[in-house]
C-alpha cells in the first residue's frame, strides 16, 4: 500500500500545478460570486479554451481525436488539481466531453469526428443530454420521441425533460424510437441535432432549488439530415450504454465535516459548545467516519482503474453512498446551527452554501442512476443476484401498456 | 497510489481462509457450542503452525516481524470465519501490550510463548458497571501485589497470563499476572457469544509486575491498534453474512421465482455489502497507518470501528432476517455472526468512546495542521 504518486504520476502532477498556477487564477470564480447562466456558460467556454491550448481537453481522449491520450489517473490527477480552484465547469462542457465525445468517438463515421470532436474540445461547442421523457427516465428504453424517415431526412416528434442546460446549449445528443414494432431496446435510434434547428421549443422548468438549470425540450415535426445520426439505424441502446458507461469515479468534495466540527466547536451551547454535547460528536464522528471511508474506497477503485481493471459496478457504490451522505451531512449541519439555520441575512453565505448542499442532495439521488437502479445494479453485478422480473421483455414497443 | 493489498497479503489472506475453512466450518463450531468448550484448540494449533500468532511479533521475540496490516488481513479471515480462537485476547491485545508497554525482560519472557502460540493470555479492562475501561480501575496494584476483580475478561479460562488494567500510584497502569497462583480465582460467567467464554478474575494480593510503558495516553494506543484489528474481524464478519444471505436466497424459491429476485431482498442486501466494503476500505487505511503513520492511527482506528461495527450489525442482522424462521434455529449459521457482532460492538468501549476520540483527534490535526 502507498499514497504516494507514482514518479509518472508525481511529474505529471507538478507540470499540471505549475500549469494551472499560472493559467488558473484569471478563469476562476470569487467565492460565492453569482453571475447569470450566460455568463457561465461563456466564462465556462473560455476555460475549456484555455485547457485545450495547454493540452489538457480531453485528457483520456486519443490523440487521433485531438486528445492527450493519457491514462484515466491522470485524468484523476488534472482533476484533482483542478479542483483547488473555483472554476467554472458546467454540465454544458461535461456532457460535451463526457457523454457526446465518447458516443461520438465509439460509433460516429470519420466525418462525424472531424465535424464535432475538435470545437468540442476547445469549448466551442457546449452539449446538451436529451434522453429522459416524462415516461422514460431509468427506464430508458421506453422512450416515445419519434423519428421517421423521409428520403435523407428524419423527421422528429416527442418530448425530453430534465434537459440541463438545453436552453444554452448548441448541440443535444439524442435518443427515439425508429421502430416500434420490436422489442424496446431494439428500436431505438442516437442523433446529435443542433439545438437551433426549427421545430425545437426548449422550456425552462423550475426546480426546488429555485434555478432552472434544466428544461422541458419539445420537438415538433423537427427534420434533421442522416449524416446526424450516430451508429445504425436500431443501435441507439448500445450507443446510450456507452454514454451512461461513464466513470464515477470522482465523486464530491471531502473535508466538509471537519470543518464542521470546527463551527460545533465555536458555537456555544448550554454550558459548552455545540460539540462538547455527545449526540452531536456521534453524528460527527459518523458523518466523518464515512467521509474517509469513501474516501479510501475511491483510493481503492482508482488503483483499479490505474491498472486496467474495471471497477464496475463497486463504482455505482460511490455515487450511491456519496448522495446520501451529503444530504445527511448537510441535514446535520443544519441541526448543529439549530433555529438559526433556518433564516440568515443575506450576506450569510455559509449557511446558504449548506440550503443548497441539501436541496442538491435530493436531485443527486435521482440524477445519474437513482439510488433503487444502483442497488439493483450493486446486487445483479456485484453479487450476482438475478435481474429484475420484466413485463415488458421481448414484447414489441408497440404492443406495451 | 496503490492502494490495495499486496501479492503477499492476498497469499496470506487465501492461506488463513483456506485453513479455517478446512478446520473450522460451521458444524464444528455448534459441536463447540454443544460441548459449552473453552476454544478451538484444534483450529488454535493448525494457526500456530502456520506462525500466525507471531505475525505481528518482532522477530527478535520469535515472531515474523510483520505489519499492523498483514495482521489485519489474518484478523479478517478468522472474524469471516467466526473461529473460537484467542487470537484477539493473547495476539491483538495481550502480547501487543507487552511488546509496547513491557521491559525487554517482559518481551523476552512472554513474547516468544504468545508468538508460537503455546502461551494465551488475555486482557483484562472491564470492571461490570464501571465499564469497560474504568478511569480509575477498581483492581490496583500496590507493593506488587494486584487486588480487585475484573469482569468480564474473555478466554480467561485457557489464559496463563494476563495483562490487566489497574490503578497504580494513583494513575492508570498496566501489570501482568501470572493466572495460575493460588491467589486469582477465576470463574467462567454465562457469556451472550457461546464461542466467546468470559470470565470474572479475581486477584487477591496476587503477585504481579508493572509494565513501565503502560501508562493512560499509551493504554489508549494500543486500544486503538486492538480496534483496527477488531475493525478487520467486523469487515470479514460483515462479508460472510452478506454472502451467506445470497446464497441462501438464491437458492430459495418462494412464489415461483427466486427469493434473491425480490428486490426488497436485493436491495438489503446491496446495502450491507456496500457498507461493508466501505468499512473495509478504512480498515485499510487503519492497518497502513498503524504501522507506517502512527499520527494518523488515532482517527483512522476510530473511523474503521464506527464504519466497521455499523456495517457488521447491519450485515448480521439482515442475513438472519432474510433467512426466515430457519435463521433463528441452532441448524442454521447465522446466529453465529448475530452474537458475535454484539461481542465485537462491546468488547472494545461504546461508540460514544469513539466518537469522542476521532473528534478530539481530527481537531487536534486540524489545529496542528493551521
Ligand atoms: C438535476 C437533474 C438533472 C438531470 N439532467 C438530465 C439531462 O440533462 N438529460 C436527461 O436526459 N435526463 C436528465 N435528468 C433525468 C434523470 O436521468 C432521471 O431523472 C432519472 O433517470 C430518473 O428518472 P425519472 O425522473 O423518470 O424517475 P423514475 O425512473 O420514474 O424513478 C422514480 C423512482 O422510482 C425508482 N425506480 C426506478 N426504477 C426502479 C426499479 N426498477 N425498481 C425500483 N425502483 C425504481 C427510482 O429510484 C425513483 O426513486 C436529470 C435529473 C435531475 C434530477
Amino acid at each position: 500500500m502507498d499514497f504516494n504518486d507514482t514518479p509518472e504520476e508525481a511529474a505529471f502532477r507538478s507540470e499540471v500545478r505549475a500549469w494551472l498556477q499560472k493559467t488558473a487564477p484569471a478563469h476562476a470564480l470569487a467565492a460565492g460570486q453569482q453571475i447569470s447562466d450566460a455568463e457561465q456558460v461563456a466564462r465556462g467556454k473560455a476555460w475549456q479554451r484555455a485547457k485545450y491550448d495547454g493540452g489538457y481537453a480531453g485528457i483520456t481522449l486519443p490523440r487521433v481525436l485531438g486528445g492527450r491520450g493519457g491514462t484515466i489517473i491522470e485524468a484523476v490527477v488534472f482533476d484533482e488539481e483542478e479542483a483547488r480552484y473555483n472554476l467554472p465547469k458546467g454540465p454544458y462542457i461535461g456532457i460535451g466531453l463526457g457523454m457526446a465525445l465518447p458516443v461520438i468517438g465509439k460509433h460516429g463515421t470519420e466525418a462525424q469526428i472531424s465535424r464535432f470532436v475538435e470545437p468540442t474540445l476547445k469549448g466551442d461547442l457546449t452539449w446538451c443530454q436529451l434522453f429522459s421523457e416524462p415516461a422514460a427516465g431509468s427506464d430508458l428504453a421506453a422512450v416515445r420521441t419519434r423519428a421517421v424517415r423521409d428520403g435523407d431526412d428524419w423527421i422528429i416528434n416527442g418530448q425530453k425533460v430534465w434537459s440541463s442546460w438545453a436552453h444554452h446549449s448548441d448541440w443535444g445528443i439524442l435518443v427515439v424510437r425508429t421502430d416500434p414494432s420490436v422489442a424496446k431496446h431494439k428500436g431505438l435510434t442516437f442523433f446529435v441535432i443542433d439545438m437551433k434547428t426549427p421545430g425545437i421549443e426548449v422550456r425552462p422548468i423550475r426546480q426546488i432549488s429555485g434555478a432552472s438549470d434544466f428544461n422541458e425540450t419539445f420537438l415538433t415535426d423537427v427534420r434533421i439530415p442522416d449524416s446526424w445520426r450516430i451508429g445504425a439505424v436500431g443501435e441507439g441502446w448500445a450507443c446510450c450504454m456507452t454514454v451512461l458507461m461513464g466513470e464515477r469515479l470522482n465523486q464530491g468534495e471531502e473535508g466538509k465535516i471537519a470543518s464542521l466540527m470546527e463551527y460545533a466547536a465555536e458555537t456555544p451551547a448550554g454550558p459548552g459548545t455545540a460539540l462538547d454535547q455527545s449526540a452531536n460528536r456521534l453524528s460527527l464522528a459518523t458523518a466523518y467516519a464515512e467521509e474517509q471511508a469513501q474516501a479510501y474506497l475511491q483510493a481503492r477503485l482508482r488503483t483499479m482503474v490505474s491498472r486496467g481493471e474495471n471497477p464496475g459496478a463497486l463504482a455505482a457504490m460511490m455515487k450511491l453512498s456519496y448522495a446520501s451522505r451529503l444530504q445527511k451531512s448537510s441535514a446535520i449541519a443544519m441541526e448543529i446551527r439549530g433555529a438559526g439555520a433556518l433564516a440568515v441575512e443575506p450576506a450569510e453565505s455559509q449557511t446558504q452554501a449548506l440550503w443548497d448542499d441539501y436541496i442538491w442532495s435530493a436531485a443527486l439521488r435521482i440524477a445519474g442512476g437513482a439510488d433503487e437502479v444502483l442497488r439493483n445494479q450493486i446486487a445483479e453485478r456485484v453479487l450476482g443476484m438475478p435481474g429484475e422480473m420484466r413485463a415488458d421483455k421481448g414484447v414489441p414497443f408497440s404492443e406495451l401498456k | 497510489m496503490n492502494f490495495d493489498l499486496s501479492e503477499e497479503q492476498k497469499l496470506l489472506a487465501d492461506q488463513t481462509r483456506s485453513l479455517l475453512a478446512g478446520h473450522a466450518p460451521y458444524d464444528r463450531l455448534r459441536a463447540l457450542v454443544d460441548a459449552q468448550a473453552e476454544w478451538d484448540e484444534v483450529t488454535w494449533r493448525a494457526l500456530c503452525e502456520m506462525g500466525l500468532p507471531g505475525a505481528r511479533i518482532p522477530e527478535a521475540y520469535g515472531g515474523l516481524g510483520l505489519t499492523d496490516l498483514d495482521l489485519g488481513v489474518i484478523s479478517e479471515a478468522l472474524g469471516r470465519a467466526n473461529a473460537a480462537v484467542p487470537f484477539f485476547s493473547s495476539i491483538v491485545c495481550a502480547a501487543d501490550a507487552i511488546a509496547m508497554a513491557g521491559t525487554e525482560a517482559q518481551k523476552m519472557n512472554w513474547l516468544p510463548g504468545l508468538a508460537s502460540g503455546d502461551q494465551i493470555a488475555t486482557f483484562a479492562s472491564a470492571e461490570g458497571k464501571a465499564g469497560w475501561r474504568p478511569a480509575q480501575p477498581g483492581v490496583r496494584f500496590e507493593h506488587g501485589k494486584l487486588t480487585g476483580i475484573k469482569l468480564p475478561v474473555a478466554d480467561a479460562g485457557i489464559a496463563g497470563l494476563a495483562v490487566v488494567q489497574c490503578l497504580a500510584e494513583g494513575q492508570e497502569a498496566l501489570a501482568l499476572v501470572d493466572l495460575g497462583q493460588p491467589e486469582i480465582e477465576r470463574t467462567r460467567l454465562q457469556s451472550f457469544d457461546q464461542l466467546r467464554p468470559h470470565y470474572k478474575i479475581e486477584f487477591r494480593a496476587a503477585h504481579a509486575e508493572l509494565m513501565p510503558q503502560g501508562g493512560q495516553a499509551r493504554i489508549s494506543a494500543l486500544l486503538d491498534r486492538a480496534a483496527v484489528q477488531a475493525a478487520f474481524e467486523a469487515v470479514g464478519a460483515a462479508e460472510a453474512c452478506v454472502m451467506m444471505g445470497r446464497d441462501y436466497t438464491m437458492g430459495r424459491q418462494m412464489f415461483g421465482r427466486p427469493l434473491a429476485s425480490y428486490q426488497a431482498i436485493k436491495h438489503k442486501l446491496a446495502d450491507t455489502l456496500m457498507a461493508t466494503e466501505l468499512a473495509r476500505s478504512n480498515a485499510y487505511f487503519a492497518g497502513w497507518a498503524a504501522t507506517e503513520a502512527p499520527g494518523q492511527l488515532p482517527v483512522a482506528a476510530a473511523a474503521a470501528r464506527l464504519t466497521s461495527l455499523d456495517a457488521l450489525a447491519a450485515a448480521a442482522r439482515e442475513n438472519l432476517q432474510v433467512h426466515g424462521g430457519i435463521g433463528y434455529t441452532f441448524e442454521a449459521n447465522c446466529h453465529f455472526y448475530y452474537r458475535r457482532e454484539r461481542t465485537l460492538a462491546l468488547t472494545l468501549g461504546p461508540k460514544d468512546y469513539w466518537a469522542g476520540r476521532l473528534v478530539d483527534a481530527v481537531r487536534t490535526q486540524s489545529n496542528e495542521a493551521a
